[in-house]
């Protein structure tokens, strides 16, 4: 290994990582990420903010392991990341994917049973993750008879029991109203502060980047680069009400002159990009 | 709770359906449809015979086998139609086109290859089964959510783990919905066989009964048929409400 000793402070990290999708039946391949390269530090909350279509999922996934990069590195805990899921790295996805055929206490323990984990420890963690998840009292509702902020949380539940050291989000709010969000978004500082873990954010939504991270980056239009990362000073301790203070307007700010530019070219409007 | 209402619900429908039977009777007369009471009474004489049990028992190794071949045959396509996606492209279209079609169209073909043997009776039941199987079979696996193939993967399962405790458990519903109708349609494709060319079988003694113009044996047999149709129906909605678990 040749990790120098500064490098204990890096989590995970991507090296001139492109992503390119092969063109299938005659289309042209479609170039969506980078080359990015990223340090995540270890403990942070980082935030990844870009236009729809800028290949942030991609991002996500290549630093998951659920895609190969087309060029580039990935290292999690100082180990290559190759076409599986390390342990230690848990994702949250945009989509619902609690199953519905099991009760919220099932799902919650589905990874864990199909590890092997034993009876006691199971029923000990996942009791556990549901009190903390505020889902103590579903534990025996299937997640049809949940509203989708409660299912997400089922998700998030489901990822947290593994006890994941960096948690991947791909903007699992996404389908939630603003309301709901902010004070999803607080659950989620309470999550990252109990657990100690990394964590990296995906959102379309710039409020919620600046009030949850510690840095965002902020990607370009299609093939997505970081243009910008920001760092956001905020103190370990906080939560939504920080909408209310000065930095913050001056954070999403500075995301929003970023990105504007960006967000035309990719709606298309390129003519009105170049001309400003 | 939910489980008294549902039989408190069938007590009514069945007794709406014996009440329409009795005005009809009223009106189209004894000749063409004997009334509740007339064949409830043939039918205590008539359903311990060993002539009915003779013909029940024809009907059911026919639907048996034929039932057999509907779910392996619409299994197997509909398995191999979901997961290999140029092949449902392709045989989506052309089961639909087959699905529409009155099969009994096809019942003269049927009869002059397999003459008026047992294998030509499960052939036409297994037209009409394999279809429905195989169209619901496909749309379930297709219909998975990709994302939870992702989740499994973040959850760190085998390829086994995936298919036994994520796939299959998602596609069930769907798939024993399939079943259920598969189930219906071969009695019906069994009975319509035997209805037509047969010597023996519940559909030959309806045929047979009308045309001697014994009504009251025509109609107990319809109700056995019925009865026999509507617990297994029963039995299948059941396990699939069961697999749903959207209470």
């Amino acid at each position: 290994m040749t990790t120098a000793p500064a490098d204990a402070a890096i989590h995970a990290s991507l090296k001139g990582v492109t992503r390119i999708y092969p063109g299938a039946g005659g289309n042209k391949p479609v170039h969506a990420l980078g080359p990015v390269d990223l340090d995540l530090r270890r403990g942070e909350f980082f935030g990844v903010v870009g236009p729809s279509g800028c290949g942030k999922s991609t991002l996500l996934e290549v630093l998951a392991g659920l895609q190969q990069p087309t060029a580039g590195t990935v290292n999690f805990e100082g180990k290559p990341v190759m076409g599986e899921v390390p342990d230690g790295i848990g994702v949250v996805f945009q989509e619902d994917a609690s199953f519905p055929w099991l009760t919220v206490w099932d799902n919650a323990a589905f990874g864990l049973r199909r590890a092997g984990i034993d009876e006691a420890e199971t029923r000990r963690r996942v009791d556990d993750v549901l009190a903390f998840m505020g889902l103590k009292d579903f534990a025996r509702a299937y997640p049809a008879q949940l509203s989708g902020g409660m299912r997400q949380r089922v998700c998030i539940a489901r990822t947290l029991v593994l006890q994941p050291r960096l948690i991947l989000l791909d903007e699992p709010f996404g389908a939630l109203d603003a309301q709901t969000r902010l004070l999803m978004g607080d659950e989620v500082l309470r999550l990252w502060r109990r657990t100690g873990a990394t964590v990296l954010l995906i959102t379309h939504a710039l409020d919620e980047a600046a009030m949850l991270s510690d840095r965002i980056g902020a990607m370009s239009a299609r093939p997505g680069r970081f243009m910008d990362i920001v760092e956001t000073h905020w103190p370990r301790e906080r939560d939504s009400t920080i909408v209310g203070e000065v930095a913050f307007g001056e954070i999403t700010g500075r995301l929003w002159e970023n990105l504007r530019g960006e967000s035309l070219k990719s709606l298309g409007y390129a003519g009105m990009a170049a001309a400003e | 709770m939910i489980a008294t209402r549902r039989a408190a619900d069938t007590l009514v429908i069945l007794i709406v359906l014996v009440l329409a039977w009795q005005v009809l009777h009223q009106i189209v007369g004894a000749t063409a449809l004997p009334g509740p009471l007339p064949t409830l009474s043939y039918l205590a004489k008539f359903v311990p015979t060993a002539r009915f049990w003779e013909n029940a028992e024809a009907t059911l190794v026919a639907f048996f086998y034929a039932l057999v071949l509907s779910y392996a045959i619409g299994l197997s396509l509909g398995v191999w139609m979901g997961i290999h996606r140029l092949s449902g492209a392709v045989g989506e279209p052309i089961l639909i086109s087959i699905y529409t079609l009155p099969k009994i169209t096809l019942y003269p073909v049927v009869l002059l290859i397999f003459g008026l043997s047992l294998s030509g009776r499960v052939t036409f039941g297994a037209m009409h089964g394999i279809l429905p199987v195989a169209i619901l079979t496909m749309n379930a696996i297709r219909n998975i959510p990709p994302v939870y193939l992702k989740a499994a993967r973040t959850l760190h399962l085998s390829r086994r783990q995936t298919i036994v405790t994520v796939l299959l458990p998602a596609t069930l519903p769907e798939v024993v919905a399939g079943l259920r109708i598969g189930f219906t349609l071969t009695l019906l494709g069994v009975l319509l066989a035997e209805m037509f060319a047969a010597k023996s079988g519940l559909g030959f003694l309806i045929i047979n009964a009308m045309s001697l113009l014994q009504t009251e044996e025509m109609i107990t047999v319809a109700v056995m048929l019925f009865l026999f149709a509507a617990v297994a129906n029963a039995l299948l909605l059941w396990m699939e409400h069961k697999l749903h678990r959207r209470a």
